[in-house]
């Protein structure tokens, strides 16, 4: 059995030449990694950027979350390593310094646009006109009730409020490992909870456990099966999943005011959010075309107003903020660990 | 009080009378549970087959535009591709290559496509309306005009007959994948964009053509009808390379080794235990082992399939292992005796006489192993696989993405209405790769079957 044989030394020899090949290779392709909620961007940007600059690969964009995006990205400097950071929420200090600790200590941050959360419930269903304080008495886990705090006693959206339909509380909501949970609880549980003087700050955010709050660890889509099963239940969505999905979805109203580009863009709608993308010093002068990148994506064309950023369903800045970001960028000013 | 023999054999008749009827009756419960079991599955699968073709299939055809386009001289006003000069070094060459590319990226290729709808349509679109009319052709599309006129400059000022995809919403419109009542406000098409499909559909300019972009394109976001599987398809495949390559010799050779050569004692015990132990490992882990080591100590690239083939390798490897060792014990030990007995060494005996009889069973278990990786999703969402790569890896050190993977990456698109579809799609393809590789298992183990 000669040939076995053969294969055999051939096919190690060839694995073995592979592996140390790769190592000595440079990578000369853009590697980013975070929030799933500026995936679809992000990678409508990769895609144009490969497709504008002949010169350079398509960068390769992947998911995580925020915090596992940024966790990749504080692994260390080698081109093993990503070199871009999506995040749907400013880096953390814990953050810069375990970066420091692993050797990454030029952190550019680059602020790019605005995301809306909007609550959303089946087009077949009721609609709902809600407040930040109606989201918290539906959510919470203790609510005061003749002068003490009790275990949340509202099963009813109409028991909070005359004017939400009368059905049972199920609220879909995004888990912790979301960048959008933060702004949920910041944006909504707070505001809420402040119109409830009984509970304490860190109370606010403590969730009730009886089952009428589902989490959701994966992306939108699964929030919405989850309303697929539960047709009475209201999801937490960003404008763009909304936006994709208005023939399934009829969104919630927050203090009266409808989310839409506009609505967000201004400020009236209350519940939005930045979104950053953290790009690594260190990588700089390595990987090609990784400053060409932050520049395009900065670029008017790419995420200005009318541009892909607005088909995409997020919110763009204005041109001075815009204008400050891209000067912050070719400044090289980093973030610092104080 | 001693019974007659007649009596005692009267009562035994009884006896194995009442016996037999209980034991008919368990026979026959027994039988039906089977049939409702078996009857059971096969509902199941077809249940699954039926809901996945229903959705898959149409996929296969897609909202295709046939129109002329005329590459306008007035539009596309670039200076002529360079050519190599005599004494040009290849660098400078080059560098005037990606100036002219870059130059040619610049053009409005939108403007010619927008040209050809307006002339399809027979009217005149006015500048307010082109943000409806764009949204019925593909957008990568104006990367596809770019790419034509660089490599065949000589289309300048010509008129060509171009099939174009349309966009995603038109597709979805199009095939009734929406509620056609809903009001405007929740359809993605605009009224202007719609009114625009009926007189297209009507001129035979739009029409349903087999979708050639599902497999010859890469991922897109950004232009969502052209997403196609090639990436993920090559990724599988050099994943298979290395997995083949690496787990077959390493697996059929340490079955062997532990099979015929190997001491029998407590440490060739230990191994085997292990080896079946290893076999029960959830593939999760594996991935996680990946990560750690290929990618944290050996520093290999991340979303590579080479890190993607490592690390199924260690999964197929107990598989293949267990499958050979089965398959060599099997052989029946008559064969070996008879190798010895005529005066063949071990290695002889093995080699000549039992791995020809085994082949059958070790490549059947191979390949069924290999199958089973190509099937493997989570251990690759670990080691980076699950990125967006716009990129038809050339190499197994490339960024890739792998076929099942690409199946999870579809059923997370925003855009349910057309991605549902074509993740059914992409998950017909996927099977059918799968079920060949079975047939082939199949076939194999027909053709070198020995019987004795």
């Amino acid at each position: 059995m000669n040939v076995t044989k053969k294969t055999l030394s051939v096919a190690v020899v060839a694995a073995l030449g592979a592996g140390v090949s790769s190592v000595a290779m440079a990578r000369d392709t853009i590697q980013i990694a975070g929030s799933s909620t500026v995936l679809p961007f992000a990678s409508i940007v990769a895609e144009e950027f490969g497709n504008t600059y002949s010169q350079f690969n398509t960068p390769v964009v992947g998911s995580g979350g925020s915090s596992g995006g940024l966790r990749q990205f504080c692994q260390g400097v080698g081109e093993n390593t990503i070199d871009i950071a999506n995040a749907s929420r400013p880096i953390r200090q814990s953050e810069v310094e375990s970066c420091g600790e692993n050797g990454v200590n030029d952190i550019l941050e680059v602020k790019f646009g605005y995301d809306g959360i909007v609550f959303a419930s089946r087009l077949d269903q009721n609609s709902f006109e809600l407040t930040p304080e109606f989201v918290f008495k539906a959510a919470a886990a203790q609510l005061p009730q003749d002068g003490e705090l009790v275990d949340n006693p509202y099963t009813n959206w109409s028991d909070i409020d005359d004017s939400l339909p009368d059905q049972e509380i199920t609220l879909v909501i995004p888990a912790s490992n979301h960048g959008t949970r933060e702004v949920f609880e910041e944006r909504v549980l707070h505001a809420g909870c402040d119109t409830v003087a009984e509970v304490e700050e860190d109370a606010c955010n403590n969730l009730r456990g009886d089952g009428r709050i589902v989490e959701i660890a994966g992306d939108y889509t699964e929030t919405l099966a989850r309303l697929d099963a539960q047709q009475n239940a209201v999801g937490v969505f960003g404008l763009s999943f909304y936006d994709q999905n208005r023939d399934r979805l009829q969104v919630a109203t927050m203090d009266g005011v409808e989310p839409s580009l506009e609505t967000i863009g201004s400020g009236e709608y209350p519940v939005s959010r930045p979104l950053f993308f953290y790009v690594k010093g260190e990588h700089l002068d390595v990987i090609p075309g990784l400053a060409e990148y932050t520049e395009f994506f900065l670029n008017d064309m790419t995420s200005g107003y009318g541009s892909p950023l607005e088909d995409a369903g997020l919110i763009p800045m204005d041109e001075g903020e815009r204008q400050e970001q891209l000067e912050q960028f070719e400044s090289r000013t980093v973030v610092s660990a104080e | 009080m001693s019974l007659t023999i007649e009596q005692r054999r009267q009562h035994r008749l009884e006896t194995i009378e009442k016996s037999l009827s209980k034991r008919h009756r368990k026979e026959n419960t027994f039988r039906r549970l089977g049939l409702v079991a078996v009857l059971t599955g096969l509902t199941l699968v077809a249940i699954l087959f039926a809901s996945i073709l229903s959705k898959g299939v149409p996929a296969f055809w897609q909202a295709t535009l046939y129109t002329e386009v005329t590459f306008d001289p007035d539009v596309i006003d670039i200076a002529p591709k360079p050519e190599r000069q005599e004494g040009e070094t290849q660098y400078a060459y080059d560098e005037r290559m990606t100036q002219w590319l870059t130059q040619a990226g610049l053009v409005n290729w939108q403007s010619l496509i927008d040209a050809s709808l307006e002339q399809a349509l027979g009217e005149e679109v006015e500048p307010r309306q082109l943000r409806d009319l764009r949204a019925l052709v593909a957008s990568g599309e104006r990367y596809a005009l770019r790419d034509r006129f660089t490599e065949d400059p000589s289309l300048l000022g010509e008129t060509v007959s171009l099939k174009m995809l349309a966009s995603a919403d038109v597709d979805v419109w199009v095939k009734g994948n929406i509620d056609r009542d809903l009001p405007d406000a929740r359809l993605q098409l605009s009224p202007q964009s719609r009114a625009w499909v009926d007189v297209l559909q009507e001129q035979d300019v739009l029409r349903q053509s087999f979708s050639t972009s599902l497999f010859m394109n890469t991922d897109s976001r950004s232009s969502l009808a052209s997403a196609g599987l090639a990436g993920a398809f090559m990724g599988s495949l050099f994943m298979m390379m290395v997995v083949i390559s690496l787990s077959v010799p390493l697996g059929v050779s340490s079955a062997i080794y532990l099979e015929e050569f190997a001491p029998k004692n407590r440490l060739t015990d230990l191994i085997e235990i292990n080896i079946n132990n290893l076999a029960a490992v959830p593939s999760i882990v594996f991935g996680l082992l990946g990560a750690s080591i290929f990618i944290g100590y050996l520093r290999l690239p991340l979303s590579a399939p080479l890190v993607g083939g490592l690390v199924l390798t260690l999964m197929t490897l107990p598989t293949i292992i267990i499958a050979t060792r089965a398959s060599l014990r099997s052989i029946p030990p008559s064969i070996r005796q008879a190798a010895l007995g005529i005066g063949a060494s071990r290695v002889q005996t093995v080699f000549h006489h039992v791995l020809p009889l085994a082949l059958p069973g070790i490549l059947t278990g191979s390949i069924l192993g290999v199958a089973q990786a190509l099937g493997e999703t989570a251990p690759l969402l670990l080691i980076g696989m699950n990125a967006f790569v716009a990129n038809v890896p050339g190499s197994p050190m490339d960024q890739s993405t792998a076929l099942p993977v690409q199946i999870y990456l579809w059923q997370g698109n925003e855009l349910r209405n057309f991605f549902e579809a074509r993740t059914s799609a992409a998950i017909i393809v996927l099977l059918g790769l799968m079920l060949s590789l079975n047939a082939l298992a199949i076939w194999l183990r027909k053709k070198f079957e020995t019987r004795w």
